[in-house]
């Protein structure tokens, strides 16, 4: 439309409308340069006042971390990233998991993981305890997230009756009764709790590894998760079993299997014995 | 006053005579006492029932002592301490105390709960002996269905028993139970508002179960066994075919003493065994599951082994609803299907099946010899399809304990049993078939050409020959070979059930002295005399 205007009215008036065009240009020009200015001001000042993001990028590791990261970079970082930032289809990231994951995947020797399969399992640890510090520490020093308080023994003082009664809200549904473990889906599974320390059991409630929920310190506080703990120890670990041999506490499925295996065959043998005699 | 010398000898003469003087009995008694049981130790398999059956009275008298069946709740104290303090039902918490506090109070319940266990297994594996037998042929056909019905009525039992303790387990089990009630259309609802007086759980259900546990259902049960063990007697046991049985006799011990004394033993060692895995095994550790709520479901709950089949059963089955656009709009559960129809079917099925296999052979004969299992291939592998059909769906009741003890996806066991269920039996039945086919075979390969002696012989063209031992005199037969009939029993198949090597060690743990004669079968041909042995020495005197 305007080129069309252009070519009809000619050429001097085309250079005569130019000025009046130029100073709208200019009008706006100065507008944008002033908008620029304040902005940089803003984000000048902002980059002055405001603690700079660039800053966290390399924030000074203390030693314990700087020792962490150099393990992780030898035993991490294939799966889970430089920086722990993680692996598309090989492993997540480990910014905000905490000390505390690190603990417990390490400290349970599920992590460094053997193959990519349906669940990390548990086996003898790769790293010493100083060593797994030092990489919790590093991933802590990463993005923060949960820790398990200090101490070997965290379920002292703690009220057994009230832990059962959590263990089997929170747990049994695949921890099972006896704390024995269960099937989960597709080769999943909720491991025996035979093993794990009071450390350990508090670093799954509070990071929720594999398949495990998260536990946090609002769901379950720090108290009750040590009355779990103390039921789990003293309860299922060292219950003397009074009826005898528990049969793995598998529940009445290795009940019906002893009472073919042994009751029916030792009867079966005694009919063959008594039927025998004349 | 010359005192009477009072005679042992004679005080049980007397007091019989007595007894019968005023009572009558001989005539009685003595056909009772002198009435024969043939004797095999498969026809013990019953037994163990029944005695198993006697030992859950005793125990379960012992354990309503002290059980308080009521859903009251209360604050346990007892001496059970991870539990103090917790609030429960009346039930749970006296079962509890029967478990520790009561003395002697947990091998009760442990022997009452093995005793359950194996009253259910020796129904089982007694029902398969008579189903392999052909026991229940006709005159027998009522006898097998009271089997049957006994079958699930212990099931009854166990499950009301299972329930009474309101642990977890239990809990989640009429959990359950509820469930399977509510799927069934139109009356489900009806049903579990009155038999829980209400929604789920209610406050009712265990003194109503306790009432069925402890009266109703052992009543029935008494009833049941009074009509079977009766009809026993009346119809007469079945026997195996043998030298002097026929289908018009019975061959066996008398019931008193020998037969008496024998079964008075066989209890002695039921009760042996239930004690000792009260003892030594731990059974349904109630401590451990907690007081029942509602939100509390375990890993690896499992009914007992005798309701785990309906449990795999509910695992395989798709999560098909059958919606039905009626009103409101009505939706028949998944559930259902192999909870309710699946026992449905397998109780119709197990109570007809006399008459459809007498409609199938057309055979209404009555039989009171029993078959060997080789010789009715069809009957065999229908049993053997039944039994891997029960044992996939068991399996599968128990598919997530597998998955994970065995390491195996808990998905992959699902399918390997929805699979398998289809698959196995057919497979079954055909193996089955074949192998009986095989061993009818080699019965009559050994009776037309005799017992493999073992012996090579190479002739003189050079070819090798094995020796065979003909179990008759030739008769007639240029070839050496008297062809014999084969009646049904065992045919002898080693040289030493011949006597030619001397008849095989016997003894249970120690070798009874006396060699025992060879065992006697109708094809069993009279062997010349074993010539006596010499010792086999190397040559020089001893002496």
């Amino acid at each position: 439309m305007t080129s069309d205007n252009d070519r009809r009215r000619g050429l001097l008036a085309r250079l005569r409308e130019r000025p009046a065009a130029r100073s709208r240009g200019r009008r706006r020009l100065g507008a944008a340069v002033r908008l620029f200015a304040a902005l940089m001001l803003a984000g000048g000042a902002y980059t002055v006042f405001a603690p700079g993001v660039q800053a966290q990028d390399n924030p000074p590791l203390t030693g314990a971390a700087a020792e962490g990261k150099a393990l992780f970079d030898v035993s991490c970082v294939t799966c889970h990233g430089r920086n722990a930032q993680g692996v598309e289809g090989r492993g997540p990231s480990l910014v905000g998991v905490g000390a505390a994951s690190v603990e417990f995947q390490v400290g349970t020797g599920r992590m460094p993981m053997a193959r990519q399969e349906a669940q990390a399992q548990r086996k003898p640890k790769v790293f010493t305890d100083e060593e797994i510090r030092q990489l919790g520490q590093y991933v802590q020093e990463l993005g923060g997230g949960p820790i398990v308080p200090e101490g070997d023994d965290l379920h002292s003082d703690a009220n057994i009756a009230a832990g059962g009664e959590l263990f089997r809200i929170n747990c049994s549904q695949c921890h099972a009764f006896g704390g024995g473990g269960g099937a989960l889906s597709s080769g999943k599974y909720a491991p025996s709790l035979r093993p794990a320390s009071d450390r350990q059991i508090y670093a799954a409630m509070l990071s929720g590894p594999q398949n495990m929920p998260v536990f946090g310190d609002n769901q379950i506080t720090p108290e009750q998760k040590a009355d779990i703990i103390a039921y789990i120890q003293e309860t299922l670990k060292h219950d003397q079993d009074p009826g005898g041999f528990n049969l793995g506490r598998y529940g009445p499925s290795t009940e019906g299997l002893a009472i073919f295996l042994v009751g029916i065959v030792a009867l079966v043998f005694a009919s063959l014995w008594i039927a025998g005699k004349s | 006053m010359k005192r009477r010398k009072f005679d042992m000898a004679a005080a049980p003469g007397n007091a019989a005579r007595g007894l019968d003087d005023r009572f009558q009995v001989a005539t009685p008694l003595r056909r009772l006492l002198n009435k024969v049981f043939p004797d095999h130790w498969s026809f013990l398999l019953g037994e163990i029932a029944l005695f198993s059956f006697v030992i859950l009275l005793l125990t379960g008298v012992y354990l309503t002592f002290f059980f308080e069946p009521a859903m009251t709740e209360v604050v346990y104290n007892g001496s059970y301490a991870p539990l103090r303090g917790t609030p429960m039902s009346a039930a749970y918490a006296s079962s509890l105390d029967l478990s520790f506090d009561v003395r002697g109070g947990l091998i009760m319940r442990q022997m009452h709960h093995w005793s359950a266990l194996l009253f259910m297994a020796a129904i089982v594996v007694h029902m398969l002996r008579v189903f392999f037998t052909g026991a229940f042929r006709k005159p027998r056909e009522t006898n097998w269905i009271i089997g049957s019905l006994l079958f699930w009525v212990g099931f009854l039992a166990g499950f009301t028993g299972y329930s009474l303790p309101d642990d977890g387990l239990s809990g989640t089990g009429l959990r359950i139970a509820s469930a399977i009630m509510l799927s069934i259309p139109v009356i489900g609802s009806w049903v579990t508002s009155s038999v829980f007086g209400g929604e789920f759980p209610g406050d009712i259900i265990i003194s109503r179960f306790f009432i069925a546990h402890v009266l109703l259902i052992p009543g029935l049960l008494i009833a049941l066994i009074s009509v079977h063990l009766g009809l026993v007697f009346k119809q007469k046991h079945t026997q195996w075919p043998g030298p002097g049985r026929t289908n018009g006799n019975v061959v066996g011990e008398r019931m008193f003493p020998r037969y008496a004394l024998k079964q008075g033993g066989f209890f002695m060692v039921v009760f042996g065994v239930v004690a000792l895995m009260g003892g030594l095994f731990q059974i349904n550790p109630i401590w451990l599951f907690g007081p029942y709520e509602a939100w509390v479901v375990s890993a690896a709950s499992q009914p007992d082994w005798y309701v785990m089949f309906l449990d795999g059963s509910t695992r395989l089955m798709p999560a098909w609803e059958i919606p039905i656009p009626i009103g409101d709009g009505y939706v028949i559960p998944p559930l259902f299907w192999p909870t309710v129809v699946l026992p449905g079917i397998l109780v119709g099925l197990s109570t007809l099946y006399p008459f459809l296999e007498a409609r199938h052979l057309k055979d209404y004969r009555s039989h009171n010899l029993l078959q060997r299992p080789r010789d009715v291939p069809a009957r065999t592998a229908v049993g053997a399809m039944a039994v891997s059909f029960f044992v996939v769906l068991t399996l599968s009741g128990a598919n997530d304990v597998i998955a994970d003890k065995f390491q195996i996806s808990l998905n992959a066991m699902t399918w390997a049993g929805r699979i398998g269920l289809l698959l196995v039996p057919p497979l079954a039945y055909y193996v089955t078939y074949r192998i009986c086919l095989g061993l009818q075979q080699h019965d009559r390969e050994v009776l037309a050409h005799g017992v493999e002696t073992g012996i090579i012989r190479r002739l003189p063209d050079g070819r090798f020959v094995e020796v065979h031992q003909p179990l008759s005199a030739a008769n007639g037969h240029a070839d050496g070979h008297g062809a014999l009939e084969y009646v049904g029993w065992v045919v002898p198949k080693k040289m030493n059930r011949l006597g030619a090597l001397g008849p095989a060690i016997r003894g249970f743990f120690y070798p009874i002295e006396k060699p025992a004669e060879a065992p006697v079968s109708p094809g069993h041909p009279p062997v010349e005399p074993r010539p006596e042995r010499e010792e086999i020495s190397s040559g020089e005197s001893r002496r």
